[in-house]
């Protein structure tokens, strides 16, 4: 490229000169630099080496991490729900052991080590820097210990830890829900802020435990100590403590929990009780159950086999996982859906022989009573749970109305409960069978949804979060387990902010009061399906709904105990029933689910009847 | 120079290496392995890992030393703009521990901070072999820009440390090109007037570095413990160290980050005063070398680059000899060619590679 005449030549010698100045320039300023650093170096090394050296000698003193307490978990009335108790862990300094293999070898015929503690061991071994102990064996006995004790001098760099046990002192009660924790393993440091974890051996797996991990765990302490040649530790010269995590008030009432459990026996199913003001879980019980503190120091593999294979899966969270169809519980969101969006009204009726039929179709849809209820009106269908009524109801809607109000009550999402794992359940529409089964939408599936049978699914805790919004007439809270927390550096206990409201408007006030009273006319009313529940007039209303999920899909019979008796138990109904009481002023709602229980109203709304009734009269 | 040997492209030349700074370069190495050695308490496991390390470093070394400075010039806008938007998608999509740093392409990892360590300065010289030196106004505002653009995206990865290191070798190449003392006075009173500016666009753990430098006793059990212990290890050191491998506060955990960031600590405890000289004397002999070899490249390019690329391998050692001593805040800044760890070995050796190159290509050379 030629340059333009005007711009001045590069001058290549006076640039090299230029640079050739520069570039010693820089050199000297370089030397001086290093002169600097060197005299740094001679004033540390030589100058104040032996200050140096001394405190070097006297470096004995080591940093050592304390482990945090675990936050404590309580019922709201203050009941232990997960409790530390002291115990004894052995632990192994990998940089202080000469011969890892012989001092374990040496260490096995003292105490028990059991194969899933050494391959624990190995696996924390290579995860953790070698100069922090790893825990061998956990919760050691009296007899191990002292026998530790007496041998101590002869295991160089391993010891006897203090540290504090996770007990939960109602077993298989709140299992699922209080969760359990379980030791620390390698793939949890990648989850968790390793430094923060640096003296903890167990972390939250499960339950409000998991969840609330963060919590409960608290911040770890440092603590400088006075160690001996080999490392083991004289006497500690200034800590900074560990702060422990914060206490859990959950809103569970451990006498209704227990109650609820009572109610449900032996039977596999769910329970699931709220404050329907406030979105408060008052109980959740999921049965069968197990003990978790099989799990705190680890299960052994044939333990938790069996666990697995049990034929009801009791590790299975019901109330939070489990899926239902649900059956004639959605009749009451039904009537309210026809109501508000002008299907229907409350004088309207429908005459019921027995069966329905689409036009131009063969199929019948039939009703649970042969022959028929006769002449219905909206409240009468709710209390004898005339399938006819909603058959044709579900009819006038169609799917898209149906999908849409019923997802108001939160049906086909999680709750957002505070636990992990939760289902969202299934409210179809066409969009969604699309999606799913890349097919169309059939006339024949919206005539079942009318009483909730088909494609919907839905959660136990899903039934309850519906029931509190119908209780409370379309105002109330999403459901929580958190009710307070207490720091323990402050101490005072702080109530959770409560969620937020969620509101279910109506066009008429009036449409909640003509559902509610279907559904106190099922307890109450001379043909409710649940009549016989609250024969015994306990002083107070209650409203609600029974319920049948097919297991075997024959028919669309409801309440059709006669057949189910002859069925195998596990092909029979799963009753369920929602509810709650006082009818005018609700405190509690409930929703049960019995698995291969038969009737609704024979066996799950009898069962939510003690566990109102328990709630009720509680001090 | 048989006529067999004209067809073959440049890659099959004879290595054009300066034996000396070779022998240098080997010397340093071979050091930092046995003292890493000693560091990692005798795991031949990260020896051999640096080793290997190493190994790919001479390759790329030999490979950017067989590459004509010429060349290298040529592509060196592609390079600058390359970096420049890598460090751009690194701030959108990059992936790092808390910070952004890291460019992950599938098949490798890095950090696009490390080739502009190389690209900047490249970039400059450049810019200023086409005009005419000493810069003045007019090139100093252009270099500045193009040395504002790298830095500051690298300070909002946030790395700090590596923003000051990539911005200080471009202003190496202003400094080498010939700035008049008038204009490096003035930018040195405006950096100095700046320095609260900077305080205030600090995050907390950087100011809390410069706070403990200021105060290491403040906070013995935390962020103090480091330099506290570090100079605990270089002055228990004395005159001839404890010994190879008996170095206490190394090897009862006191000392933190032994093979890494402070690895010159172990050397001090392990091998004294006089270990630390003749470090510190390979260090010089290498830049003299390098600097010798910067005046004696035939262009301007060639020049500016050997020397910036040169002088910023200076600021690596002094940083971290600084904050080993206790002089500097504690920047994670590695000793170069002795720390372990890999990221930072390549564009070290890159860059030698490109003074090799230099050197091959030097003036009074007949060239063919």
């Amino acid at each position: 490229m030629k340059r333009p005449a005007y711009k001045p030549l590069k001058d290549t010698l006076r640039e090299a000169h230029l640079f050739r100045v520069r570039a010693w320039i820089g050199f000297a300023l370089i030397v001086l630099v290093f002169l600097i650093l060197a005299t740094r170096f001679f004033y540390l090394q030589i100058v104040k080496h032996d200050d140096f050296i001394t405190q070097s000698e006297a470096n004995r003193v080591k940093i050592r991490a304390v482990p945090p307490n675990r936050g404590l978990i309580f019922d709201r009335n203050g009941v232990l729900l997960a409790d530390n108790r002291p115990a004894y862990r052995l632990e192994l300094v990998p940089e202080q052991v000469e011969d890892l293999e012989q001092t374990l070898e040496r260490l096995g015929r003292l105490i028990t080590l059991a194969e899933d503690d050494l391959e624990r061991f190995e696996q924390l071994r290579r995860a953790r820097p070698s100069f922090q102990g790893i825990p061998l064996r956990l919760r050691l006995t009296e007899t191990e210990a002292a026998a530790f004790a007496v041998n101590r001098h002869r295991f160089n760099g391993v010891d006897i830890v203090a540290y504090q046990n996770r007990v939960y002192p109602f077993g298989p009660s709140l299992a699922h829900l209080v969760g359990y924790v379980g030791r620390l393993g390698p793939d949890d440091l990648k989850k968790v802020d390793a430094s923060d974890y640096a003296a903890t051996s167990h972390l939250g797996k499960t339950g409000i435990e998991r969840f609330y991990e963060d919590r409960l765990h608290g911040t770890v302490g440092y603590e400088q100590v006075e160690t001996n040649a080999q490392g083991r530790v004289l006497g500690v010269l200034e800590s900074n403590p560990s702060v422990s995590g914060h206490d859990l008030f959950l809103t569970i009432d451990v006498r209704l929990q227990l109650a609820a459990e009572a109610a449900l026996g032996e039977r596999p199913g769910a329970v699931v009780a709220v404050e329907p003001a406030s979105g408060e879980i008052l109980a959740m019980a999921s049965n069968p159950s197990f003990d978790p503190n099989l799990f705190v120091n680890g299960i052994s593999a044939q333990a938790y086999r069996e666990l697995l294979n049990s034929r009801y899966r009791p590790l299975f969270n019901r109330a939070l996982q489990g899926g239902y169809e649900p059956g004639s519980t959605i009749k009451p969101y039904m009537a309210l859906a026809g109501l508000e969006l002008g299907v229907i009204t409350p004088e309207d009726t429908v005459f019921s022989r027995g069966f329905f039929r689409l036009a131009g179709q063969e199929r019948r849809y039939r009703d649970w009573k042969k022959g028929g209820h006769g002449r219905v009106n909206v409240v009468q269908a709710i209390e004898q749970s005339v399938n006819v009524y909603f058959y044709e109801l579900a009819v006038d809607l169609g799917i898209e109305r149906i999908h849409d109000y019923l997802a108001q009550f939160g049906f086909g999402q999680p709750t957002g409960l505070d636990l992990l794992g939760e289902s969202s359940g299934v409210l179809p529409s066409r969009e969604w069978k699309r999606r799913v089964h890349a097919q169309p939408w059939y006339p024949g599936e919206t005539v079942i949804a009318g009483i909730g049978q088909g494609f919907m699914v839905t959660t136990p805790l899903q039934l309850a979060h519906g029931i509190s919004a119908l209780a409370m007439r379309g105002e109330t809270r999403h459901l929580h387990l958190l009710h307070a927390v207490r720091d323990p550096l402050v101490g005072d206990i702080v109530n959770e902010a409560p969620p937020p409201v969620r509101e279910i408007p109506v066009a008429d006030w009036q449409n909640w009061e003509v559902v509610i009273d279907g559904m106190e006319a099922v307890l109450h009313g001379s043909r409710g399906t649940a009549r016989a529940v609250m024969a015994d007039d306990p002083g107070y209303r209650m409203a609600g709904k029974t319920g049948t999920a097919q297991v075997y899909g024959r028919s669309q019979d409801e309440e059709d105990e006669r057949e189910q008796d002859e069925l195998p138990e596990h092909l029979r109904n799963h009753a369920l029933f929602v509810g709650f009481a006082p009818t005018e002023a609700p405190r509690i709602a409930v929703a049960v689910v019995v698995e291969h229980g038969g009737g609704g109203a024979s066996v799950a709304a009898p069962l939510a009847r003690e566990v109102v009734q328990a709630y009720l009269e509680l001090p | 120079m048989t006529p067999a040997l004209r067809i073959p492209g440049f890659l099959l030349r004879r290595p054009s290496a300066d034996g000396s700074l070779v022998g240098a370069l080997l010397i340093l190495v071979g050091l930092g392995l046995v003292v890493l050695y000693s560091a990692t308490e005798a795991d031949s496991g990260s020896v051999v890992r640096q080793g290997i390390r190493f190994g790919v470093g001479a390759v790329v070394l030999v490979v950017f030393s067989q590459v004509p400075p010429q060349m290298l010039r040529n592509w060196t806008p592609a390079a600058y703009l390359v970096s420049v938007v890598m460090l751009m998608v690194v701030a959108i999509l990059g992936e790092g521990r808390g910070a952004q740093r890291w460019l992950d392409l599938g098949f490798v990892r890095f950090q696009p901070s490390e080739l502009m360590k190389l690209s900047l300065p490249m970039m400059l010289a450049w810019y200023l072999h086409r005009r005419q030196l000493p810069p003045r106004w007019i090139e100093l505002g252009v270099c500045l820009f193009l040395i504002a653009i790298p830095a500051g995206l690298i300070v909002r990865q946030p790395d700090l440390g590596t923003a000051l290191l990539v911005g200080v070798s471009g202003v190496f190449v202003l400094f080498l090109a010939g700035l008049s003392w008038r204009i490096i006075g003035l930018l040195a009173a405006l950096g100095a007037a700046a320095s609260p500016v900077l305080w205030h666009f600090m995050h907390d753990y950087q100011r809390a570095r410069v706070l403990t430098l200021l105060n290491p006793e403040g906070d013995p059990l935390g962020r103090g413990w480091n330099i506290i212990q570090s100079k605990v290890a270089v002055g228990s050191g004395g005159l001839y160290g404890k010994g190879w491998q008996n170095g206490t506060q190394a090897h009862l955990d006191f000392l933190p980050e032994s093979s890494t960031d402070f690895i010159l600590a172990v050397l001090a405890e392990e091998f004294g005063l006089v270990g630390v000289l003749i470090l510190f004397g390979i260090y010089l002999f290498i830049i003299f070398r390098c600097l010798t070899i910067a005046t004696l490249a035939k262009d301007t390019y060639g020049r500016l680059l050997a020397g910036a690329l040169t002088m910023t391998f200076f600021v690596y050692v002094a940083v971290n000899a600084g904050m080993i001593s206790g002089l500097l805040p504690v920047v994670g800044v590695p000793l170069p060619l002795v720390s372990y760890g890999g990221t930072s070995i390549v564009s070290l050796m890159a860059g030698f590679g490109i003074i090799m190159s230099i050197y091959g290509h030097r003036r009074f050379l007949k060239s063919r």
